[in-house]
């Protein structure tokens, strides 16, 4: 009965929309009145925001990686001057050439800030969720078009700022990507610009998933239930979630560190603190552990921020390749929500080291167990989906596949950071590095990677050029590896992350000093594996195999019922109806070997 | 059906005057009590208690969760879960520490 | 192109999209006021001497602005109870007094602080006062936010009353929900600073 009435009034929906669409097409028809800077600049059509939020995106990335090419010459050849750009980066940055200490830092606080706040949580979630989430549910939009568009240019403004603080005297923040207190208060002018970015890039989140959880629960077309939806709308959920919940416990903690270096308060400053001999004029009675318990409680569930979504676009593009349904769809749901849950409870298992109390260390590394399941779960699900099926080795297939063991190994590395006694060897040593990077760089990219190739046609109703495609996979992979896998050597050895030098001083380091030119060469050739992508990407748009509407002959709405590109206004030439779960693939009896969402009959 | 809906405005109106009432006596109330000068622990829990009865009211009937849908409900469930989490950031930074920042 | 429940609600939710949306903004302050309360608990039992507010503060002018603060939601209740009856002259009149109420909170505010300063007590004068001037400055930057929009809705945006009542009488209820929630945050302020 429930159903007969959801069915009636999701019906009046459909028809009221298609009605609205149309009328709205031939409203564009008779007026042609949008002007340019309404349609490519200030659009508020979640397709244009999800390709500025792409390319933005990936532009920080872009810098962020040849921050960390730049920081790798120092790791590699320690002192020498640096071939190039090293005499460009002025006298109070690397004088004759030699990169400055103070200058490494920034490069890592920089690093790090850029590539998890403005490059791949834009990407993942602002241009693949905007996108294709509302493609994907049938919607004609987001259900804030106004809000989407603010959002993205309040993470514009971010970026800009992050950005500008290079030029600040002193440089930009210096003092890790988790401005631990008190030596970020203490900081030079750069942190004050550092917090205000990360004000703008939180209020950006903010706008952002409000819309994404508001639009999935409310736009979903008639028939779409919450068990029909495809798992990368789950992924976005959770994902806007943890967003919208983790986050502003950092915002707080901003706004604090921000009143500690511009007011003078010591929120976050200990009394009686002295540095360098100099006592410094702060009442004190604050406390340091504050700034990294209210950090964590963001950036732990940040973690899920970065692999859930990547997650999402593996499951899609395994689904379609292996012309199956995925394996153990339900449970993959129930698990990422518990993932969603349970990443809030775990982080202060990043903060063993602090003189945090057993008691606490014992509850942290319990619930650190237990999340450490349904990561296992959905890997799992995944490992079985492959199983059976006849691959399809497209260039998106390959960038999926390898997400598997990268992401495992990820994972699986991060465990014994997870159990206090490992950690106390293990903590702020370079296995750490290893450890995330392989959840974020080989893991994550990776998944991102096979989504702009999978979704590509569909944006811009091109295929990728196929052989560069492989190209671009086979030199990411085995370069991300030669970068990150040395580091699980130097790390267990003992060596320590954010040493400029890369440890040259210290003699356990010395027996796995050589890695570092390993790993250096290998990010400077990872960093030519590029360039068939970037020449890939430009060149397929105007010159690429055009695309037919399902190119991948996909069953979820995105693919199979709109055009290629979609239409400017409301996606869909008439909005879908729903009539079966997402990936109904090599169904028995079938003529095809995929049959669509919005397909009534088999 | 709109005029259904106005009558029942007009009866929520009485409500909300009595809501408005109760908010000033609790005012008075707690504002008395500081006078008192009570133990830390007592001010507390009654400055709290009395403080939390206010929110609930405004909450249940300025902000209409009464009659609220199960959607917003389950928001606010989690939301309070992991404020519940928040406010014991303290306990777990001090439990059993060994105080070398302190 | 029109986003469909923007006004009506969705059957299977019961919810247009704007309620919906400003509960979960709401839900999203909660966790940001939620961590300056967890702070000030964390640094007041970790501090050698915690000052009681009423000591440095002044009780009987924050006194006033509660009962100020509260009278505005009731009156904020009323303005949208008075479009839900299709009065909208008396909607006029309920919100115009919203937003004056609104700006004697903030005048209070603004002679609150001055007497402080005056007597040269900052926020880096000590973590109390630190943490009394950081919460209930972003306390009244909600207040600020929240005049500008009930401003707007008072004046230009109040023409939609004529094109789409139904539309607007929600965005006055979401204009609520917010103003509420802001009362709300204070009524937990103003012992938790004043009176322990």
């Amino acid at each position: 009965m429930a159903d007969e009435t959801s069915k009636h009034n999701s019906q009046k929906q459909a028809e009221g929309v298609g009605v609205g669409t149309h009328a709205d097409v031939h409203h564009e028809e008779h007026h042609h009145e949008v002007s340019f800077i309404r349609k490519y600049v200030f659009s508020t059509d979640h397709k244009v925001i999800g390709i500025q939020y792409g390319i933005t995106s990936l532009l920080f990335l872009f810098f962020g990686f040849m921050l960390m090419m730049v920081m790798r010459w120092q790791l590699a050849y320690p002192g020498e001057p640096i071939p190039w750009i090293g005499l460009l980066l002025g006298a109070d940055r690397a004088p004759d050439g030699i990169m400055l200490p103070e200058f490494y830092n920034q490069l890592g606080a920089m690093h790090g800030t850029i590539m998890v706040f403005l490059g791949v949580v834009p990407l993942a979630v602002g241009a693949f969720g905007n996108y294709v989430m509302p493609l994907q549910i049938g919607a004609i939009d987001m259900a804030f078009p106004k809000l989407n568009m603010m959002s993205y240019w309040v993470y514009f403004m971010g970026g800009v700022t992050m950005l500008v603080s290079f030029f600040l005297p002193g440089g930009a923040a210096n003092s890790g990507w988790t401005s631990y207190a008190p030596l970020a208060v203490i900081a030079t002018t750069g942190q004050t610009v550092w917090l205000i970015g990360m004000i703008f890039l939180i209020t950006s989140s903010l706008l952002g998933s409000v819309n994404f959880i508001v639009t999935i629960i409310q736009l979903r077309t008639h028939g779409l239930t919450f068990m029909r939806l495809p798992f990368f709308v789950w992924a976005q959920f959770v994902t806007s979630f943890l967003l919208l919940l983790a986050f502003p416990p950092l915002e707080a903690a901003g706004i604090l560190q921000l009143m500690d270096r511009v007011a003078g308060t010591s929120f976050f400053m200990p009394s009686g603190l002295v540095v360098s001999g100099i006592a410094l004029p702060y009442t004190g009675g604050g406390s340091p552990l504050l700034w990294q318990h209210l950090f964590w409680f963001l950036a732990h569930p940040e973690v899920y921020v970065l692999i859930l979504p990547a997650m999402g676009i593996v499951a899609e593009i395994i689904a379609n390749n292996t012309r199956k349904p995925l394996w153990g769809y339900k449970s993959m749901v129930y698990a990422a929500i518990f993932l969603g849950f349970m990443s809030f409870v775990v982080w202060a298992h990043h903060m063993f080291m602090t003189g945090m109390g057993t008691t606490i260390s014992a509850f942290f590394q319990t619930t650190t167990m237990i999340i450490s399941i349904p990561s296992i779960i959905i890997l799992t699900a995944f490992f079985l989906s492959l199983w059976g099926g006849s691959i399809r080795f497209t260039t998106p297939m390959l960038f999926a596949l390898a997400f598997l063991p990268m992401f495992g190994i990820g994972g699986l590395t991060g465990l014994p950071l997870g159990l206090a006694p490992p950690d106390i060897h293990l903590h702020d040593t370079y296995y750490v590095i290893g450890h995330f990077h392989y959840v974020v760089a080989p893991g994550t990219l990776m998944a991102l990677f096979a989504g702009i190739y999978y979704w590509y046609p569909k944006v811009t109703g091109r295929m990728m050029n196929d052989m560069l495609g492989k190209l671009h996979f086979w030199g990411s992979f085995i370069f991300l590896n030669g970068v990150f896998m040395p580091m699980f050597i130097q790390g267990l050895a003992g060596v320590s992350r954010r040493l400029y030098d890369g440890g040259e001083q210290y003699a356990h380091a010395q027996s796995v000093l050589q890695w570092n030119e390993v790993m250096s060469v290998s990010a400077w050739l990872l960093g030519l594996a590029q360039i068939p992508f970037i020449i890939n990407f430009f060149l397929s748009a105007k010159k690429g195999k055009k695309a037919a509407n399902n190119p991948w002959d996909a069953t979820t709405l995105d693919m199979a019922a709109t055009t290629s590109p979609p239409l400017a206004h409301g996606n869909f030439e008439r909005v879908p109806d729903v009539h079966r779960p997402p990936y109904e693939y090599s169904v028995p009896g079938a003529d095809r070997d995929f049959i669509p969402q919005h397909e009534r009959t088999a | 059906m709109d005029t259904a809906h106005a009558d029942d405005v007009k009866k929520t109106v009485r409500t909300y005057i009595l809501v408005f009432v109760a908010l000033m006596g609790l005012t008075v109330i707690t504002v008395a009590i500081s006078y008192l000068h009570l133990s830390v622990a007592a001010a507390i829990t009654v400055a709290l208690i009395v403080a939390t009865v206010k929110a609930s009211l405004v909450a249940m009937y300025f902000m209409h969760l009464v009659s609220e849908r199960k959607a917003i409900y389950w928001t606010l469930a989690l939301t309070a879960f992991f404020f519940i989490l928040l406010m014991f950031l303290p306990i777990f930074s001090d439990q059993d520490s060994t105080r070398i920042f302190h | 192109m029109n986003i469909p429940y923007t006004s009506t609600a969705r059957p299977d939710t019961g919810l247009y999209n704007a309620k919906l949306g400003i509960w979960l903004f709401l839900a999203s302050e909660v966790m940001l006021f939620g961590a300056l309360f967890s702070t000030y608990i964390l640094l007041r039992v970790n501090a050698v001497s915690w000052p009681h507010g009423y000591e440095i503060l002044n009780v009987p002018l924050a006194t006033l602005n509660t009962v100020v603060l509260i009278s505005s939601s009731v009156t904020m209740v009323m303005a949208w109870a008075s479009l839900m009856m299709k009065k909208f002259d008396k909607y006029k009149m309920y919100m115009g007094l919203t937003i004056l109420l609104a700006l004697v909170f903030l005048v209070v505010k603004y002679f609150e602080y001055s007497a402080k300063f005056e007597h040269h007590l900052y926020p880096s004068t000590n973590t109390f006062l630190a943490i009394y001037f950081t919460v209930t400055a972003l306390h009244g930057l909600h207040i600020v936010g929240g005049v500008i929009v009930n401003a707007y809705l008072w004046g230009p945006g109040s023409k939609m009353w004529k094109t789409d009542p139904q539309r607007f009488t929600n965005r006055v209820e979401i204009a609520g929900l917010y103003w509420h929630f802001v009362d709300l945050v204070w009524i937990f302020l103003f012992p938790v600073l004043y009176l322990l």
